[in-house]
């Protein structure tokens, strides 16, 4: 049996559903997430590891999913743009993107919102130049660039502002 | 009544006239003294919410049932003729339904004539060579290694100068050089420069360009019997259905093209691409919906480019400062295929006051892969040329720059000989000196600085651009029972922000809240509307929307003064409330009046006027870069970019500030740090993505200070507004090279201005 007509199957959380696909060893988790479970939000900007498109949440950590087999997140957890919308409440990092207007075609914005996510699991009130390294693998030809850290540094405020033990 | 009106159209740099109908009289202009309460304001964008949920469908985000996959074989000579073409190894491997070539598809006139859809001969390293089709998209591209050419290279060119060398090799039977040489001039130039008491001469070449949008090129195509359905991301529905169905021959009432989203297009998808003809071939074929989607690689080699420019300029002035002669030539590389040239010369002819003129522009064919339009064409690099030449000239007359400048302020359009309908350029001039602090620039050193740290400049760079928009374009909108109100129109959102201004001036005219009215564009079922290219989209649809609203309104007060029993013009409509005038208790809602007429829509259409006659409408505008340069590594960071532009009423500041930012960053990007590579032995592409192509990233964006003018056009439009989309990237490379030679005095006018380039200039390099 070649290889390509393999599949195995991966179960694994997405969006805190669980969830079970068939896929070849070398399906992407990329195509296992757009093409299987129709989850079209990660997009596919350069397959190859270069625009942060495709960026999503695995166990909490940025990932590129075009460079992640989609075996690979057996038994993890996932999380795509798709999971931040809660009964159609949108989520803050959400909110102050459409009021720092950071997006223009929109097509690189779920990655830079996952990525941004992934900074704020890690570090909740980061520094300006914190947010620019940590989007740096996210291209915007648009060049939205200066608000999607507009937004960032609004939300990085308001967790500052929420620690506990400082003046609000 | 309907009645044809011959105008003279400005688009995408060139002036054309064109038979456009009018069907009566327009709306008096939203004049400076108009109040308006929604159009101005910073509405955020009304599909904000679509994507950044990833709700949003891209093109390729479609899923139809049955959906098969392409993937494109492309040629790697810059120029060859297929000698055998074997597929039957990749039509026998898994999941593979069709692989299409000039073996076995039908020969469809492509390139306005010049090609085919697919041409046994190849001339450029990208070519379209076959398509495959497969079940997925892995084993189509997995089928593409299976399939065996064998090509007889043939002799090329490369370059524009290899291209003009006598003898040199022909792209194209009827000669290198598209329609000849393009010549222009006015008054005497020798004479000028007799007059003249300083003259500066200079080169300015540019690089090829790649627009990269982060949405790929490509379509989704399906048959339902006879009638076509085609996805597209693309900056003109209009325009795919036309070539679709003319390449096709089917007629154009079996063709919906429908773009609801698209990623980006930067001029680079104005039309129908082969892809979107092949998939529709293949598709009508196997009888299931197919996808072509280009790579990043595919991306970078066939969707288009910038194209390379190599320029000389001479500018002669009296010691007052007053410009005498301008001489410009400028030659643009087309590539293999490009139909249009680049208008090079718009700034050197028209920017400044000068009675002796003289420009040639020569745009050649070689076998590179086919230029598109990117984001004002030709005016980016004939920008570069004529104000750097303007900043040295100044600096060795011993004039300021700007006082240089507004010394030579052309009051009206000396190409045409007529006025511009409006000019605030020197509103722009004040407000950018201001807020960049330009009284601290200091003359540029007379000779390259080649101490040791680091220096910082200022300079500046001037923008003229159209951005008029025309008729026709056309708009519906139906109010419905509940008070909501919806916009139906073919054009385009290419992320401009298009959707939300055209809800704002709908809105505005019902006094409604935006998100009470929404408007839905991108499909060929809606109203005719032109391409989104030309920064002409609002400024075209915008007029129609107006005028649409404006007969609903109208219904509007007749359904009202009927309810409240008084005159039709008694009825008054402020803030969603209609009401008897001098009586507002006698009144009702929007929503209460639309609900009395039952489950029925009030309707209104509405088309766009015809532009003023005998003037001439540009857009202007500023932009002062200050830059700090390392003299040991000859690295430039740009710490501040200030942009003002006349770009008329602002619909929305928050959006035309986005505009302003990408415009900048485009043209930071190319100032510094982008050029695309083709190899100049082979032809072939050596960057296939953003690893080895420089797209600006989020650490190296510096300061955006985005001004604007935002005086109203009086006379343009129904809007008062003129177009934004690309004004910004126009003057911001030339801004950021006299900044590098403000700072050093070591003059590179060669872009991208890298590190190399810098100490070379600086006389560093060794």
């Amino acid at each position: 049996m070649s290889l390509e007509s393999r599949t195995d199957s991966v179960t694994f959380t997405v969006n805190g559903r669980a969830e079970e696909v068939r896929v070849s060893p070398r399906r992407t988790l990329l195509a296992a997430l757009r093409e299987d479970l129709h989850l079209t939000g990660a997009k596919e900007g350069c397959g190859v590891g270069t625009c942060g498109a495709c960026t999503v949440l695995v166990d909490g950590r940025p990932v590129l999913a075009c460079l992640m087999l989609a075996v690979q997140a057996h038994g993890r957890s996932v999380e795509t743009i798709e999971g931040l919308t809660r009964d159609g409440v949108l989520d803050p990092v959400q909110r102050a993107f459409i009021e720092h207007d950071a997006f223009q075609c929109g097509f690189c914005t779920p990655g830079q919102i996952m990525a941004l996510q992934g900074l704020l699991r890690r570090q909740p009130d980061p520094s300006a130049e914190e947010i620019r390294r940590a989007l740096d693998g996210n291209v915007c030809r648009c060049g939205a660039y200066l608000r999607i850290q507009a937004a960032a540094l609004e939300i990085a405020r308001t967790a500052e502002a929420r620690r506990p033990g400082r003046p609000a | 009544m309907p009645r044809i009106v011959r105008q003279k159209i400005e688009f995408e740099g060139r002036i054309e006239e064109r038979d456009v109908v009018i069907e009566g009289d327009d709306l008096p202009v939203w004049g400076a003294t108009e109040t308006l309460a929604i159009v101005g304001t910073r509405v955020p964008r009304v599909d904000g919410g679509d994507r950044v949920s990833g709700r949003a469908r891209y093109t390729a985000d479609l899923d139809p049932p049955g959906l098969l996959h392409a993937a494109v074989l492309r040629s790697p000579h810059a120029h060859a003729r297929i000698t055998k073409f074997d597929a039957d190894a990749a039509e026998r491997a898994p999941g593979v339904r069709l692989v299409l070539s000039a073996a076995n598809a039908p020969r469809i006139p492509w390139y306005n004539g010049k090609s085919w859809l697919f041409d046994p001969e190849l001339r450029y390293a990208g070519d379209e060579v076959a398509v495959v089709v497969a079940d997925t998209a892995a084993q189509a591209r997995d089928a593409l290694d299976l399939i065996e050419v064998e090509y007889e290279p043939l002799p090329q060119v490369l370059t524009i100068d290899a291209a003009l060398a006598p003898n040199a090799v022909l792209v194209h039977a009827e000669g290198n050089v598209l329609g000849g040489p393009e010549q222009y001039e006015r008054g005497d130039v020798e004479a000028g420069f007799r007059e003249a008491d300083a003259t500066v001469e200079m080169h300015a070449d540019t690089p090829d360009v790649l627009h990269h949008s982060m949405e790929t090129h490509g379509s989704v195509v399906h048959w339902s019997g006879d009638r076509l359905t085609v996805w597209d991301s693309t900056q003109h529905i209009f325009g795919v259905r036309r070539q679709v169905a003319a390449a096709l021959k089917i007629p154009l009432d079996h063709v919906r093209v429908m773009s609801p989203f698209m990623g980006g297009g930067f001029g680079s998808k104005n039309g129908a691409g082969k892809y979107t003809i092949i998939a529709a071939l293949a598709s009508r074929q196997l009888g299931r919906p197919v996808r072509l989607m280009f790579t990043r690689a595919d991306e970078s080699q066939a969707a288009g480019k910038r194209p390379q420019s190599a320029q000389q300029i001479r500018l002669g002035a009296k010691r007052d400062g007053t410009l005498v002669a301008i001489d410009y030539r400028g030659a643009s590389n087309l590539g293999a295929y490009r139909a249009i040239g680049s208008p090079l010369a718009g700034p050197a002819k028209e920017l400044y006051a000068c009675p002796n003129v003289r420009t040639e522009v020569v745009n050649v064919f070689t076998h590179t892969a086919p230029c598109a339009a990117f984001r004002a064409p030709g005016f980016v690099e004939g920008t570069v040329a004529l104000e750097a030449a303007v900043e040295a000239l100044a600096d060795k007359l011993g004039i300021d720059p700007l006082e240089f400048r507004l010394r030579n302020y052309a009051e009206t359009d000396q190409v045409l000989g007529r006025p511009y309908s409006s000019k605030f350029l020197r509103d722009a001039y004040e407000r950018v000196a201001k807020a960049a602090g330009w009284e601290r620039r200091a003359p540029a050193p007379a000779t390259a600085v080649a101490g040791h740290g680091r220096r910082r400049g200022l300079g500046m760079g001037t923008q003229i651009w159209g951005g008029a928009g025309s008729p026709p374009a056309y708009a519906e909108m139906r109010l419905n029972p509940d008070g909501t109100a919806e916009i139906r129109i073919g054009t385009q959102e290419i992320g401009t922000g298009a959707k939300t201004a055209l809800a704002q001036i709908a809105a505005e005219v019902l006094t409604l809240p935006v998100d009470r009215v929404s408007v839905s564009l991108g499909d060929t079922d809606f109203p005719y509307a032109p391409l989104s290219a030309g920064s002409q989209t609002i400024t075209s649809c915008g007029p129609a929307v107006r005028m649409a609203a404006d007969e609903v309104r109208r219904h509007l007060l007749d359904a009202a003064a009927s309810v409240l029993e008084a005159a039709p013009n008694d009825i008054r409509l402020e803030a969603g409330r209609l009401f008897v005038a001098g009586v507002p208790e006698r009144g009702m809602t929007v929503a209460e009046v639309a609900g009395r007429m039952g489950n029925f829509a009030l309707s209104g259409r509405g088309f766009r006027g015809a532009n003023p006659d005998g003037v001439t409408i540009r857009t202007f505008g500023a932009q002062i870069a200050e830059v700090e340069v390392d003299l040991d590594t000859g690295e430039v960071t740009v710490l501040r970019v200030v942009a003002c532009h006349d770009v008329g009423r602002v619909i929305n500041p928050l959006v035309y500030a986005s505009q302003i930012e990408g415009g900048v960053i485009q043209g930071l990007g190319m100032a510094l740090r982008e050029e695309h590579l083709t190899d100049p032995d082979t032809g072939t592409v050596l960057d296939l993505g953003f690893d080895s192509y420089a797209v600006p990233r989020s650490s190296v964006i510096p300061e955006i200070v985005a001004l604007a003018v935002d005086k109203p056009d009086p006379i343009a439009n129904n809007l008062g507004a003129k177009g934004v989309g690309e004004p910004p990237i126009i003057p911001t490379p030339a801004a950021i090279a006299n900044a590098v030679a403000n700072a050093t005095g070591a003059r590179v006018t060669s872009l991208p201005i890298t590190p190399a380039k810098v100490l070379g200039a600086l006389g560093r390099l060794r």
